[in-house]
């Protein structure tokens, strides 16, 4: 074997491969027999991928921390730790962490309040915008000429809309 | 703008004359707001931090309703002059601990104030003067509306407006009133109140906020949640809760007036009298002194103008705004001094309490 696998607790061979998904996130863990039986990983009732990995302080791999968000690198420990999140994606990465607490902490689980109605249009715009104008560069490489003026057109009529909104 | 000049304008705090409400001392509206694809102040780099605060800044500082603004990084300001703000509540304690990349926008006649890079990337808030939620709401939403046209919000369909503490989503509003109970607290109602306030779905705090005590008898009573309900919803709500608090309080002075005039009348001239002639106050002794010759004010034993000035004396006994009229630092012994003499000296013209209004029609 080229690169044989090592337990991810003791560095030992290991015979034990494990995957689990917790919140959408895959993990896998490797274990040498030995600890496979110290962590109780061969009685899956009784077992959280989780625990073993917040607990493993000899496995210097990112995913020891669980659930990471991509976005700003907040995990789930921070977020027991300090009781906020790290950056408005958060509440997607953690959004099953979330849920549950949110019916005891509000009077309800939806927003029902303001919108920010022109900002959210002012994004639409704007995303159709960065789509269109791929359209038309992969219009122009491939020689559909045709799809590049119709799309051209577009993105004229779009960014008039995005002047219009700016100004009023 | 500097802070002399903003401290020495009169504000919509300490020279309302709308001081007329007896109850209720200010009403306030705060909203959370935080950039799209930024991490929240507690966890950003400092580097993110300087640009949300930079973009922000830029966005507030060109409100219309920030016209001739104050305007400052956290960090520009001495420690005296951030507690000076605090006490006005134009700033929270949190934002007065912040290192760099924070600051605060305040309007020239103090109503508005939008803290940068506090627990969230804009706290905006709006303060007025008396009993006035609705107002309060619709200044903010404007300012709020208009802050959108310049910045992306981070908001969520069915989360709403996304905040660093998930306490605070949906709306992100909280809105509170700023409220004078002393016969609540002399009738030992409070605790009862404050449950009753609790199950509704509203929070008690002292005169500071979270964790501060409630000398003078001033309670702040804020909503609880902000998820579920909209803006003018919760708004509503609390102006229920605040009207029948309201109508405790007088309920309650109406009954120690008809129990034991006397005991009260006694209380409240006493007050008069320690405020002429003491040399030594401590500021939550002041506190509530004040708040007695505001019972006062409120039952006719002192004239009705009395009650603005009550209510900026309320303000500038606390110890930031005593020192900064001095314009230097004292120690708390050297501070009780300088309070005293400062009220002896407001109390020396102040016009005898008359309890005539209470006594029994004669044949």
């Amino acid at each position: 074997m080229a690169n044989p696998l090592k337990c991810d607790l003791c560095s030992k061979p290991a015979t034990v491969h494990l995957t689990q998904i917790v919140n959408n996130k895959v993990h896998k863990v490797d274990l040498c027999e030995a600890c496979a039986q110290a962590k109780g990983v061969t009685d899956p009732s009784g077992f959280s991928l989780a625990d073993l990995l917040l607990k493993a302080s000899l496995n210097p791999e990112p995913a020891a921390t669980g659930v990471r968000c991509e976005q700003c690198g907040f995990t789930q420990n921070d977020f027991k730790k300090l009781g906020r999140f790290g950056c408005p994606a958060c509440y997607d990465t953690f959004r099953s962490v979330l849920e549950p607490m949110l019916e005891n902490m509000h009077s309800g689980t939806t927003h029902a309040g303001k919108v920010p109605t022109r900002a959210l249009e002012r994004k639409s715009l704007y995303d159709r915008l960065t789509k269109l104008e791929l359209d038309l560069t992969e219009a122009i490489k491939s020689e559909r000429y045709e799809d590049a003026a119709r799309t051209r057109d577009e993105i004229n009529q779009v960014k008039q809309a995005f002047n219009q909104q700016a100004t009023r | 703008m500097t802070i002399s000049s903003l401290l020495e304008t009169p504000s919509e705090l300490t020279d309302s004359a709308s001081s007329k409400t007896a109850i209720v001392l200010m009403t306030r509206v705060r909203l959370a707001r935080n950039l799209a694809g930024f991490s929240f102040p507690g966890w950003a780099k400092a580097p993110q931090r300087e640009e949300v605060f930079a973009k922000c800044r830029d966005a507030v500082a060109a409100a219309p309703q920030m016209k001739r603004c104050f305007n400052v990084a956290i960090g520009e300001l001495s420690d005296l002059e951030r507690q000076v703000l605090v006490e006005r509540h134009l700033i929270s304690r949190e934002l007065s601990g912040a290192k760099g990349g924070a600051g605060v926008i305040i309007s020239k006649d103090q109503a508005f104030s939008v803290m940068m890079n506090e627990e969230d990337h804009l706290r905006i808030q709006v303060l007025r003067a008396g009993f006035n939620l609705k107002k309060a709401w619709s200044t903010i939403n404007d300012l709020d509306s208009t802050l959108e046209d310049h910045l992306d919000f981070a908001f969520s369909p069915t989360l709403g407006y996304l905040t660093a503490c998930p306490t605070n989503l949906g709306t992100a509003m909280r809105a509170s009133a700023m409220m004078h109970l002393p016969a609540l607290v002399i009738s030992n109602q409070m605790e009862k109140v404050v449950r009753a306030v609790n199950q509704l779905g509203m929070v008690v705090r002292g005169l500071f906020g979270e964790g501060s005590d409630a000398s003078g008898s001033i309670f702040q009573i804020s909503n609880q949640t902000t998820l579920g309900e909209s803006e003018e919803e919760i708004i509503k709500r609390l102006g229920s809760v605040l009207q029948s608090i309201v109508e405790h309080e007088l309920n309650a002075r109406a009954k120690l007036l008809e129990a034991d005039a006397g005991k009260l009348f006694d209380k409240i001239g006493r007050a008069y009298g320690i405020l002429q002639n003491s040399h030594l106050l401590s500021s939550s002794e002041a506190m509530n002194l004040l708040s007695l010759i505001r019972l006062g004010v409120d039952l006719g034993a002192f004239a009705d103008g009395n009650r603005s000035v009550i209510d900026r004396l309320f303000i500038e006994a606390q110890p930031g705004h005593l020192q900064y009229a001095q314009k230097g630092e004292f120690e708390p012994g050297q501070r009780d001094m300088l309070r005293a003499e400062r009220l002896r000296a407001e109390f020396a013209n102040f016009t005898r309490p008359d309890f005539s209004f209470n006594q029994p029609e004669k044949n």
